[in-house]
């Protein structure tokens, strides 16, 4: 068998001229940008360089919105296939794959007459050319497929073999449907220039009962020959025909059928049908004549076709094992000497050799897309055919069939979400895979990061939620909106970036009097401990809080652990021993002489330590500090006194 | 393959890098003009020149992105012997509705002496961290202590390779089985002067960097290093840009439990590609390594793909069509729609299919699709576009 061309493809670049040199690059999500860069053996430089970046492109079909639907559907089934379990008898496991393999043609052909639709209503030719393509592309991956399926999945076995190829040639080779209601629509269907055509395809595709039903028209006009009209009605009607259902054994039937085959000759030797043409060409066709047959090439089209008419007329009990010897033979006689087989051709000869390593590999070469070879390639593994057919590196075929098309549906904004599935049934790579192409899925908005964090973390990779929820946080943050980066650091668990935002929070707090999204921080809960600063955050919040619903003797409580706890950063204390300042001067004696001793220990400590700090440099607002420190020492005194005379009073 | 579409980037001179950012929705070009642009993606997917200023006082050479962890920050390095750190700041919503953003130079890194050949921030994990190498033969290493502060660099580490160096490289792998690793190239042309490929490995201990690998059959002058991506192997995998493309692994031999020396390498070569036939300027991987892409002095881009039994093959190539040179092709920040340039690519490839494929199909498939297809005199002769081999399976 000829191999299906490997030499790399070469993409022109426009206007870059290959004769300056070097071209830059660089591979980005799908795509990859070429610009012409230096080349030192060009200097020195002159004359126009191209100052244009080129992306260009693989998988086009990826970006192509009728076979969205394809690669949707498919998935579907695949997710299914993946759930068939092993322990199925072999004989209802056998039905499923089937009945899968006739839901991914099922799938093919929808989408194929879509395309068809689109291609038809389209007045812009170029896209109708585009679709056009698709089409029949579609179309040789379906004829494939059922191919694949009759010879491998459903493994038909002599006799019921060649019903199945007939079914596939008829499936295929539809067109003499169409051509027979014109003919019978016609008002005199007997003179009808193609009725002849119409007949001989039938018989052709083995369909007897129509090409009988067609042949009845003519009788009418020939009154004459009516008798050899008969005869050939029951020529045709008499033909056996295998029946797996029944209790015949296929040797009865090989008898039943050798007999008809001889009166068929029968007739021709004795020359029944020598007063008609076109009765004779049929008898010639029923003992499988092969130059008749040749004849008809216009009827048959394809050597595969003509293949499958001779092996009726031939040898109706095939066994799968002989068929390549036949397959190779009616090609060769089909086909002109000069003319080399195409791609398809070489496909379809090897499935019919059982080579399914060859089939696979012509497929990808052949195809422009993974989509055909990643499906096949999955459903013949699941029905353990790559191992029989001694393929030692079978599981490893099918996932880098299956990792290679969904890598490339990760390049899409929205069908990269099909790929998180078939990357989850890839058991060697798929994980490493998916972990490297989902965290470079840009995150354009809040929904768009929670679905793909949803995705890691049903998977637990901790460190893409990491990342991700980091990205968002920083993001955030750069925008102003404190809240948000606050919640993505907490779900980020970073405990710095917590410590950085909560320091931000107070900054606002200090500048404005107020905090932003209370929400949040008020129900921070246990990730408060996230960071020593988020947990002040949080705790100062509570005490705001506190004092707002007048809870005084709790807040101040808990506005002098923050200090003495150390909770509160130093550079904070000012601003809660102010805080402290409402709180002292109630009426009512909030802070115990205890507790006003340990605020005063604060103060004397800040003081000393700003001492320290402030004697390089003056501090500009020297004079609001002073006053500040006098305000609080006065109130901090006057407590104090309010406390021991409190303390000191005996309650009556 | 087919170009999708062209950018007209309008530098003043010729292009030396073009980067993209971590999510591929933006990206940057430097240039001799002295300038670095930064371009944003649209929704239907256009570039826009969002920002353009002058960098250096000499030609840039290279221009990365830091991880979005860290913010939008890029480095770039020049020959004015210095690199720079930029930081994207917030404007105000005016800029953005004018599509505009404002960089600002947050350090100058002025420690080497020549020409700054290559900048690279260390993977994520490690911080954020920036290396540079310079034609005088030293690697440095960066550090930001605070992420928030950028204007704080501090040199932590400074390498003599001893060669004048012309790329690096960072082994993307955060396992916990593999130290820091930093491969460094020379572009030496030298054949006496040894092997131009050096690797060095971070030790705790020491907490210094030290050769652990010299690729000593890399004698000829060396222009672009790339590790890939890990795929959680326990080897490294690093391809090499020289006279021609070579593909090294670096298998760490197992090492005592006890020992705290530096990780010795068994060096294997897994492919040599020499069909650029001429000096190789760039390597680099794709996301998931499964394709390596190299250009040459023969003004193509190859692409080289392992199939499932790790053989590799060229399975693509970009090349310039030889039309001359459009110097004035466009305005800065406008998107040439894929115009008269898509088709003379189209007809190209047209001619391409013609020959690899035949009319793959043709004969057999459109006579099944006769009848159904409704419109007349459609030639359905099939012209896939560029079938490339997906795969190659000798």
């Amino acid at each position: 068998m000829e191999e299906v061309d490997v030499d790399p493809a070469v993409t022109p670049i426009p206007g870059i001229n290959v004769a300056r040199g070097r071209l830059g690059f660089v591979w980005g999500p799908g795509d990859i940008l070429v610009y012409e860069s230096f080349s030192p053996a060009a200097a020195p430089l002159g004359g126009p360089f191209c100052q244009d970046v080129y992306a260009v492109r693989k998988d086009e079909d990826i970006y192509s919105p009728v076979l969205r639907k394809l690669f949707n559907e498919s998935h579907h089934i695949f997710v299914g296939l993946q759930k068939i379990t092993f322990d199925l008898p072999s004989k209802t496991k056998k039905t499923q794959f089937v009945s899968i393999s006739k839901n991914y043609r099922s799938v093919i052909r929808a989408c194929m007459e879509e395309v068809q639709k689109l291609a038809v209503s389209t007045c812009e030719s170029s896209l109708a050319a585009q679709y056009g393509n698709q089409v029949s592309i579609l179309l040789a991956v379906e004829l494939i497929w059922n191919l694949c399926e009759v010879l491998f999945i459903d493994a038909a076995q002599a006799g019921s073999l060649l019903l199945h190829l007939l079914d596939w040639v008829r499936l295929h080779k539809a067109d003499v449907d169409e051509k027979a209601r014109e003919v019978l629509q016609y008002e005199s269907p007997a003179n009808h220039e193609a009725f002849w055509d119409v007949v001989i395809s039938f018989v052709l595709q083995g369909r007897m009962d129509e090409a009988r039903s067609v042949l009845d028209k003519q009788v009418s006009q020939q009154p004459a020959a009516r008798s050899i009209f008969k005869l050939m009605d029951s020529l045709l009607m008499k033909m056996p025909i295998y029946n797996p259902g029944s209790t015949q054994t296929l040797t009865e039937f090989d008898v039943k059928w050798r007999r008809w085959h001889e009166e068929c000759n029968r007739c021709l030797q004795d020359g029944s049908f020598a007063s008609n043409q076109h009765l004779l060409t049929i008898c010639k066709i029923l003992v499988c004549d092969v130059d008749t047959l040749l004849e008809h090439k216009e009827l048959l089209s394809t050597w595969y076709h003509f293949l499958v008419t001779r092996l009726l007329y031939s040898h109706p009990t095939v066994k799968p094992i002989d068929l390549h010897y036949y397959a190779q033979a009616s090609m060769d006689m089909f086909m002109d000497t000069h003319s080399a087989p195409e791609p398809l051709d070489s496909i379809l000869m090897a499935a019919f050799e059982f080579d399914l390593h060859q089939v696979i590999k012509d497929c990808s070469i052949a195809l422009n897309n993974w989509w055909f070879v990643a499906h096949i390639t999955d459903l013949l593994d699941h029905c353990k055919l790559l191992q029989s057919h001694n393929l030692h590196f079978g599981s490893n075929l099918r996932e880098f069939l299956l990792l290679e098309y969904a890598s490339g549906l990760f390049t899409h904004h929205s069908l990269w979400q099909l790929a998180v599935d078939y990357f989850d049934h890839c058991p060697e790579f798929g994980r490493v895979y998916l972990e490297l192409q989902i965290e470079r899925v840009p995150l354009d908005t809040e929904r768009k990061a929670l679905k793909v964090l949803r995705i890691c973390e049903q998977r637990q990779m901790t460190e893409q939620v990491r990342s991700i929820c980091k990205i968002m946080a920083v993001r955030a943050l750069r925008n102003n909106r404190l809240g948000s980066g606050l919640s993505w650091t907490i779900r980020a668990k970073d405990a710095a970036f917590a410590t950085l935002i909560s320091e931000r929070f107070l900054q606002d707090y200090c500048s404005k009097g107020s905090f932003s999204d209370l929400d949040l921080i008020d129900n921070l809960g246990p990730s408060m401990l996230l960071s020593d600063r988020l947990t002040f955050l949080g705790k100062y919040r509570e005490f705001h809080r506190l004092y707002g619903e007048n809870r005084f003797s709790e807040a101040a409580k808990l506005l002098l652990s923050l200090m003495t706890a150390k909770i509160a950063p130093q550079n904070f204390w000012m601003t809660l021993l102010t805080d402290a300042l409402p709180l002292l001067e109630q009426k009512e004696v909030i802070f115990s002489t205890e507790q006003t001793h340990e605020l005063m220990n604060c103060l004397e400590e800040l003081i000393s330590v700003k001492a320290v700090e402030n004697q390089d440099h003056l501090m500009q607002d020297e004079d609001v500090e002073t006053t500040k420190l006098e305000l609080l020492r006065l109130a901090l005194a006057r407590n104090l006194a309010m406390a021991i005379v409190k303390e000191g009073t005996v309650e009556n | 393959m087919f170009v999708a579409r062209s950018i007209a980037a309008d530098h003043k001179d010729l292009i030396h890098d073009v980067s993209y950012d971590f999510h591929g929705r933006r990206m940057a070009t430097c240039s001799s003009d002295q300038s670095v642009k930064v371009w944003d993606k649209n929704e239907s997917g256009e570039w826009h020149c969002t920002s353009s200023w002058k960098t250096h006082s000499g030609s840039v050479w290279r221009v990365k992105w830091a991880h979005p962890e860290f913010g939008q920050v890029l480095a770039s390095c020049s020959f004015d012997r210095t690199a720079v750190v930029w930081e994207e700041i917030v404007g105000d919503s005016g800029d953005k509705q004018r599509g505009q953003s404002h960089w600002i130079k947050r350090t100058t890194l002025v420690d080497s002496r020549t020409s700054v050949t290559d900048v690279k921030f260390a993977p994520k994990h490690m911080g954020l961290m920036l290396t540079t190498c310079s034609a005088d033969g030293v690697v440095r290493i960066y550090e930001a202590p605070d992420v928030m502060n950028l204007s704080q660099w501090s040199l932590q580490h400074e390498i003599s390779s001893k060669l004048s160096c012309s790329c690096i490289s960072w082994s993307p792998s955060s396992s916990r089985a593999h130290s820091p690793l930093i491969a460094v190239g020379s572009d030496d042309s030298n054949t006496i002067s040894g092997g131009k490929v050096q690797v060095y490995e971070y030790s705790e201990n020491t907490r210094k960097y030290a050769k652990v690998e010299t690729l000593m059959t890399v004698t000829d002058a060396v222009h672009d290093i790339a590790f890939a991506p890990s795929l959680g192997r326990s080897f490294h995998v690093l391809a090499v840009a020289t006279k021609d493309v070579r593909i090294f692994k670096l298998v760490p031999l197992r090492k005592e439990t006890t020992s705290t020396g530096p990780t010795k390498f068994e060096v294997q070569i897994v492919a040599q590609f020499d069909s650029h036939n001429s000096q190789v300027w760039r390597v680099s991987w794709n996301i998931t390594s499964t394709l390596l892409a190299s250009s040459g002095d023969d003004g193509c881009v190859r692409l080289w793909k392992a199939n499932y039994m790790d053989n590799w093959k060229c399975t693509g190539i970009l090349k310039g069509d030889g039309s001359p040179a459009n110097g004035a092709s466009g305005q800065a920040g406008i998107i040439n729609p894929v115009g008269s340039a898509a088709l003379t690519a189209q007809s190209a490839l047209n001619v391409l299919a013609g020959r690899r494929l035949g009319s793959f199909i043709t004969k057999n498939s459109c006579q099944i699709v006769q009848c159904k297809l409704m419109y007349a005199h459609t030639n359905l002769k099939i012209n896939i576009k560029n079938m490339s081999p997906l795969i190659n399976f000798n």
